[in-house]
């Protein structure tokens, strides 16, 4: 892997950056492999990722239908924080945020990671209540979150209008100063990049259309547009389109798809300098590197495959982002878009093993996959590798449905991930 | 000399009607009907902005909404200041001040402008490669840096001095595009009597006509037909036309969104008017005719201000009346530039005509220029530009199968390129209609549809007049539902490109910056560095490089790039794939997708009946849903504490006021309606008694609790039904599923009755001598109506539901009256209360009562994962029920099991002390990080009628904790407290029964 | 927006009515007879698929009626709709697609 940094940067400068090699391959498939990971979103990548680093399994594919990075990851608002209220949450997103921490060194490659803070707007005394609870359990827990007046909520994010006689005036907040926001692009790119390096098979435009099972019931390999391929273990990460392949090994998941929007306005010099949520009003907002707001939207209320929604949808967040930020009134929408999100019944993962044999499924992160990113692909290794969960991802089986251990964190404070 | 541009005649601006705006601090001069564009170009102003990345000078580069480069901040007065206007759009007129983007301190000497100078550093992506050492850095120096100097124009700083409206509306036929198709659908449509609605981006129909001002149409001028359509059109009562009005989203079903700019254009607009209009039209069927945008050529240094678009160049020469130059060099590789040279040349300017196809390929319309005394060179390539910040020539030089001949330079003040042209199918692709692609026209074009529209002239690939006006008409028809066609006599028009992708050239291929999309500063070179670094797929190459990302999303550089990728990968162009086309067309205001949704309309408020004259006694309010309900009310001097205290005392040694209103009602009737009742919730409900009333436990199908209030048995089968104040809707939804969808043999109906009862409570243990002269027709006695009964009467000679009820456990009563006549009654009630000391009460006094009573709150003390035993309910059940909604679930293993957390009270050491609400709970304070959590504190106040704090909690196994000292999280550490029975205040419950 | 065709009211925009999930998963006679397993299977798991869907939908702001409705879910079209306890007259896809 020819190393990035600012000398080799500066040395291709002279030579016109003709020694620039594929930043991964374009292998064609083996007949098989140790691991078989469906999926080449930035879970999936990040699996492959940790399964060469850390566990030193290398004979690794990550089949991807499109190319790498192009659903969620790519579709995402960058949220990334790790304020969770349960333990089994807090632990697995802290895991994932000191992960972010030190990512782009990790990876040599620059994921931007900009701990800008998270400010979760309350607006009503029930918010005060619910993010007190989170500030006070994130505290026993380690994890960064304190409560704000709404002075200096103002003062941390001063676009923000504070007005008593706004429709849902601003009380307080919640503030987590690690958190922040990444180029959610690059987290693709530098674990597909990295983990290539380490002898994993990227194969892009290959699309799973059945998963193989032996006379046991045992999966033992893919079917793909490319032809079948075999594998040990077979890992799916394939997010709003996880009830699609497990229905190929016969299993029926507790999920359902929806869309998800979100948009960008064009792009302005420095006007927001943190990540501002607000469940109440159902908005959350964030300014990128190059300068346009970042707004998440919410879901339609169907399921749906078509990474599209409604405009009423897109309108009602920036009533509310407007609400808040009155101001931006006459800023503009640049670009909308859709995404598929796969949520469960408790909006919490799925991470583990399957009733079907060598089968495993990291799946059901709704609308807050991409802060656990780097998380999700190491404990998912770790599963993969031993054939038993992480005991980080212990708690997020597929059985929790059944015995109802659910985690439920959005029924806890009604916050969105 | 003002306008030294303008052309002695022609053009559709208003000669008579001069305008000054200023640029930079600069005037302006022009004419009524210029763009900023023009009448900058008028005045012979061509540098008017700097590139995103490189802070390269940069001028107009197109007539139209597809502009990527002159981007202005635009002032129209206090509020009404906002960034990333394209000059080419922005309709010129007095009063406007506008100022260039990206420059410090100036446009002509900008420092950013260094950056070009380490552009071989600064290439596509560079910035993943580097700005990670060390570590702490990124967030403190680079990516400040790195943010400062990207963005474009500055974000607006104060609210909005401007207002928005919307409009919803519904048509047969939507016709999108205002062209010569558009004007022909139009028409077709119009004829048949049907609802249609013409929308265009530009002030004025007409399209391609406006600037083909040597074109005829059916034995008359262009501009005959075009006026005569118009006339026409709008002779319909059926047709609406909408000027000045983009189509920017399609989405399912046939739902179009299009902004109207209604304001910006006037100096003084009409009182009240919007700025800008969202219109969301559901239209049966839609005409895309939505055109097409010419391809700029891509070669070195193509970015210097005065290299244009050919076909700009002849819409300010014709439209505007503006000469972009004076000695104007065109290059294409297709016919269309021809009608440009010839147009500039007709206007008096010198003209060459560069192409880069051969001879053979281009002989006729060569001729015709040649006729015209043009110079017109073929076969050509161009190596580059000279100029810096205005071009001054265009170097060009023989090519033929890949050699490059001899250079010439070519002395010129503007050049017009054309590489051919890409339909508009933005709105096509948008609808999920499937694109496809055309060899021969080397585009996109609209395949398979997937919604009820088709699209007609330029946008389906049909360049000529003559087909643009008959696909527009029979499109047109198609969509009204009839069958007609006809055939249009037009001009002939000059079509046809040959296409190229970056020119050849014999530069040193690492100096070469030949400009692919003009505002990010992506150049043809930074498309390979992507590839070369494994990126193609199209969509990688765009989020590498950021091609076809800026501000005009791609209009001007997406084909190209694709173009460029195709070839390099040696891969057919349809393989490399093409971006999806999302929402919006052209970037949308806020503000006009907002629309009046602010404040009050943002959400709207509920108010109950009693809420004005709480508001006139001094109460403060709290926001619960939709509701904005009375929270205390302080008396002159006091604060919240003191009122509470205050109102709370009240209560417990007198009598006090509070305004229940907003508690959700259900009328459950019918002959079922028990049986119903013992589905929904835990409780038994057959042997209830008329008159009598029941505490209601209802749960989710998960187990968890939904919801809780007080039911009444009014008959046998009748039950008025109260829910909590956000949980109203909820509740109904809830109820009318399961009957309808579950159980629709049940003879019952469910109706709100939320908004038609106010609901005065009466607590404390004077209430019954307060009340006692007002009602008739009930027997208040203890014996007669005793705790938890509903009796009908009257009070105050209104007709009411009466209830003995308590949520603060003391002698209580509810009094329901048709809200009509809640506050006369209210009013009432305060009067008689007046020599009883009645106080009126808020809910935190509410909510301090009943906790010192242990009573829950939905919402508060549970969370959606809380069921009837957690907190101290399981009592409720009925036990013989075989089946309600969630019971089932209360028997799953998890639930079941120990180290659930229960309801308890929590006593402070410091019975000062107010815990936080959300605290949470540790048996031991100095166990190490992370630690054991048991539970946390889920309502907490300080109880003056215990002359303490009190605290209800959750706590894990909290029940068999009792009399334990736990430890709960304070801002500054832990306090102690003590595990106690959540009943603070007369346990033995005697009052409620006064 | 949706368009949908309420069957007692006819076609009005989405943002009148509200999604209540997969249709047809009719609520056990007598839940306690199921086991755990069986339990949480008819209350999470769904069959999602993309393609033909049938789905429940209420008039929430109109006539206040429960129905269902069979529609696309990669497309986002509805086939038919028709009224609570009547079965669709077009096959639904189970998550293959």
């Amino acid at each position: 892997m020819r190393r990035f940094s600012l000398a080799s940067l500066l040395s291709e400068a002279v030579g016109g950056h003709q020694g620039w090699g594929r930043q991964w391959r374009a292998p064609e498939p083996k007949p098989s492999y140790d691991v078989v990971i469906v999926g080449g979103g930035g879970h999936g990548l990040a699996t492959a990722y940790y399964l060469a680093t850390v566990h030193g399994i290398t004979n690794v594919a990550v089949v991807e239908k499109g190319w790498i990075g192009g659903g969620n990851t790519g579709r995402n608002t960058t949220i990334i924080r790790s304020n969770y209220l349960y333990d089994e949450s807090a632990h697995l997103y802290e895991h994932a945020l000191k992960l972010w921490e030190g990512l782009s060194q990790e990876l040599n490659y620059n994921v931007m990671f900009s701990q800008r803070g998270v400010l979760m707007l309350a607006h009503n005394i029930h918010d005060i209540q619910s993010f007190k609870r989170h500030v006070y359990a994130n505290r026993l827990n380690g994890i960064d979150n304190e409560w704000l007046s709404a002075e200096e909520c103002k003062a941390f994010c001063p676009p923000l209008n504070i007005s008593r006689d706004a429709r849902y005036p601003v009380l307080g907040g919640a503030l987590q100063r690690r958190a922040g926001t990444a180029r959610h692009d690059a987290v693709a790119w530098g674990y597909a990049r990295g983990a290539d390096a380490r002898g994993v098979d990227i194969l892009q435009n290959c699309e799973v259309t059945g998963v193989r099972r032996d006379a046991s019931g045992a999966a033992i390999g893919v079917e793909t547009t490319r032809g079948f391929i075999g594998a040990k273990r077979v890992g799916v990460v394939a997010a709003g389109n996880t009830s699609r392949v497990m229905d190929m090994a016969g299993v029926r998941m507790p999920l359902e798809s929806y869309p998800l929007q979100a948009l960008v306005s064009e792009p302005v010099k420095p006007v927001f300098p943190c990540v501002v949520m607000s469940n109440a009003v159902h908005a959350y907002i964030s300014q990128s590197d190059k300068g346009e707001l970042v707004i998440g939207a919410g879901t339609d209320q169907y399921t749906s495959y078509s990474q599209q929604g409604g405009l009423h949808i897109t309108t009602h967040t920036l009533d509310a982002i407007c609400e808040i930020f009155p101001q931006f009134t006459r800023m503009r929408m640049l670009r909308s878009w859709g995404g598929i999100v796969d949520v469960t019944p408790d909006r919490s993962p799925i991470i583990g093993r399957t009733p079907v044999q060598n089968l495993f499924v990291n799946c059901g992160w709704g609308t807050g996959g991409f802060k656990a990113t780097p998380g999700s692909g190491h404990v998912f290794a770790h599963t993969l590798a031993t054939g038993e969960p992480h005991p980080i991802n212990a708690p997020f089986t597929l059985d929790r449905i059944r015995t109802g251990r659910l985690i439920d964190e959005a029924a806890a404070a009604a916050v969105a991930h | 000399m003002a306008q030294p541009f303008r052309l002695p005649s022609g053009g559709r601006v208003d000669r008579a009607t001069p305008i000054r705006f200023t640029f930079d601090g600069r005037t302006i001069e022009g004419f009524a009907g210029d763009t900023v564009a023009s009448a900058l170009l008028a005045n012979g102003v061509h540098l008017v902005g700097r590139s995103f990345k490189y802070h390269r000078p940069r001028g107009i580069l197109t007539h139209g909404s597809d502009e990527p480069s002159a981007l202005l901040q635009v002032d129209r007065g206090p509020g009404k200041i906002d960034p990333n206007n394209r000059a080419t759009v922005v309709e010129a007129r007095n009063g406007l001040a506008t100022t260039s983007l990206n420059r410090w301190p100036s446009l002509g000497f900008d420092v950013g402008a260094v950056n070009d100078l380490l552009s071989p550093v600064f290439v596509a992506g560079f910035y993943y490669k580097t700005f990670m050492w060390p570590r702490s850095f990124w967030d403190k120096v680079y990516e400040p840096v790195i943010r400062a100097a990207a963005g474009l124009g500055v974000a607006p700083q104060v609210p909005d001095a401007d207002a928005y409206a919307n409009r919803h509306a519904h048509c047969d036929v939507l016709v999108v595009g205002g062209g010569p198709a558009g004007l022909a659908a139009a028409l077709a449509a119009a004829k048949t009597g049907k609802r249609v609605i013409l929308a265009d981006e530009q002030p004025e129909f007409g399209g391609s006509l406006l600037h083909e001002t040597g074109a005829s149409i059916d034995g008359q001028s262009a501009e005959a037909w075009r006026a005569a359509a118009i006339e026409e059109l709008d002779g319909y009562e059926s047709v609406t036309l909408l000027p000045r009005t983009t189509a920017f989203g399609y989405y399912n079903h046939n739902h179009v969104a299009l902004t109207e700019r209604v304001t910006d254009h006037r100096e003084s607009p009409a009182k009240g008017a919007p700025r800008e209009r969202l219109w969301q039209v559901r239209a049966a069927e839609v005409v895309l005719a939505t055109g097409a945008h010419e391809r700029p050529l891509v070669f070195a240094d193509n970015d210097r201000p005065g290299v244009m678009l050919a076909e700009s160049v002849r819409v300010f020469i014709n439209r505007y009346g503006v000469a972009p130059g004076r000695r104007i060099v065109f290059v294409t590789s297709g016919a269309s530039a021809y009608a440009a040279a010839a147009d500039a040349k007709a206007a008096g300017l010198e003209v060459v005509m560069v192409d880069l196809r051969p001879e053979r390929d281009c002989a006729s319309e060569a001729a015709d220029l040649r006729l015209m005394g043009v110079e017109v060179l073929t076969g050509q390539t161009v190596i580059g530009t000279k100029g810096r910040k205005r071009v001054a020539g265009l170097v060009v030089a023989p090519c033929a199968n890949g050699t490059v001949g001899a250079r010439r330079v070519i002395a010129c003040d503007c050049v017009g390129m054309s590489g051919g042209w890409t339909p508009a199918v933005h709105l096509f692709s948008q609808s999920r209609g499937k694109l496809a692609y055309d060899e021969g026209r080397d585009a996109f074009l609209p395949g398979v549809s997937a919604q009820a529209e088709r699209s007609a002239g330029a946008a389906a690939g049909v360049y000529d007049l003559a087909s643009c006006l008959a696909t527009g008409f029979a499109a047109g028809a198609e969509a009204a539902g009839a069958t007609e066609t006809r055939a249009f006599a037009a001009s002939p028009t000059r079509i046809g490109f040959t296409p190229v992708r970056d020119l050849p050239t014999d530069a040193d291929p690492a100096k070469v910056r030949a400009f692919v999309d003009f505002q990010n500063d992506v150049t043809a070179k930074d498309l390979k560095l992507a590839m070369r670094e494994g990126f193609e797929s199209i969509e990688h190459v765009k989020r590498y490089t950021t091609t076809g990302m800026a501000t005009d999303q791609g209009k001007t550089s997406n084909m190209n790039a694709l173009g460029i990728v195709s070839k390099a990968l040696n891969r057919p162009l349809p393989a490399i794939g093409t971006t999806t086309f999302r929402p919006p067309y052209t970037p949308v205001t806020f503000g006009a997708l907002v629309g009046p949704a602010r404040d009050a309309l943002f959400d709207p408020i509920r108010a109950t009946p009693i809420h004005e004259w709480a508001a006139e006694h001094g109460a403060a309010f709290e926001n619960v849903a939709l509701w904005r309900r009375a929270w205390y009310f302080a008396k002159p001097g006091e604060d919240m504490h003191a009122a509470v205290v205050r109102e709370c005392r009240a209560v417990r040694e007198g009598v006090g006021l509070f305004d229940a209103s907003t508690l959700g009602k259900i009328e459950v009737v019918g002959p079922d309606a028990a049986e119903f009742m013992n589905r929904m919730y835990v409780n038994p409900w057959t042997k209830l008694g008329v008159g009598r009333c029941r505490y209601g436990l209802m749960l989710k199908e998960d187990g968890y609790i939904l919801d809780d209030g007080v039911v009444a048995r009014m008959a046998e089968d009748r039950f008025h039904v109260t829910t909590t104040t956000g949980g109203a809707p909820r509740v109904m939804n809830h109820m009318e599923d399961y009957l309808q969808t579950e159980w629709p043999d049940l003879d019952v109906f469910l109706t709100s009755t939320t908004e038609q009862w106010a609901v005065i409570a009466v607590q404390g243990p004077k209430a019954r001598d307060v009340i006692a002269p007002l009602v008739s027709g009930i027997d208040l006695s203890n014996e007669a109506f005793p705790h938890m009964s509903v009796r009908e009467g009257a009070i105050c000679g209104a007709p009411c539901r009466l209830f003995r009820v308590s949520f603060t456990g003391d002698l209580g009563y509810e009094i329901n009256v048709p809200a009509d006549y809640g506050r006369a009654v209210w009013e009432a009630v305060f009067a008689a209360g007046e020599p009883y000391g009645i106080t009126p009460y808020g809910t935190e006094t509410m909510h301090v009562l009943r906790a010192e009573k242990g009573y829950i709150i939905v919402g508060q003390e549970t969370d959606g994962t809380v069921t009837p035993d957690d907190v101290g309910l399981a009592g409720m059940i009925a036990k013989a029920k075989k089946d309600f909604v969630g019971k089932r679930s209360l028997a799953r293993p998890d639930v079941v099991a120990s180290g659930r957390k229960q309801l308890v009270g929590l006593a402070t050491e410091t019975a000062s002390l107010v815990l936080d609400e959300g605290a949470q709970i540790v048996a031991d304070p100095n166990q190490p990080i992370p630690m054991k959590m048991l539970g946390h504190v889920t309502s907490s106040y300080f109880s003056a009628n215990c002359g303490r704090s009190i605290a209800l909690a959750l706590v894990a196994d909290g029940r068999a904790l009792m009399g334990r000292t736990l430890h709960v999280t304070t801002p500054t550490g832990f306090a102690p407290a003590t595990v106690c029975d959540p009943v603070f205040f007369d346990a033995e419950g005697g009052r409620i029964h006064a | 927006m949706l368009l949908i065709d309420c069957p007692f009211c006819g076609t009005r925009p989405e943002t009148e009515f509200r999604c209540g999930g997969e249709a047809h998963i009719a609520r056990p006679a007598d839940p306690s007879a199921l086991d755990d397993g069986a339990w949480a299977e008819h209350l999470f798991v769904r069959s999602n698929p993309r393609g033909l869907h049938a789905e429940r939908w209420v008039h929430a702001h109109g006539c206040g009626r429960w129905f269902n409705a069979v529609r696309d879910t990669f497309t986002d079209r509805f086939v038919e709709t028709y009224k609570a306890g009547e079965q669709p007259s077009h096959p639904i896809d189970d998550a293959r697609a």
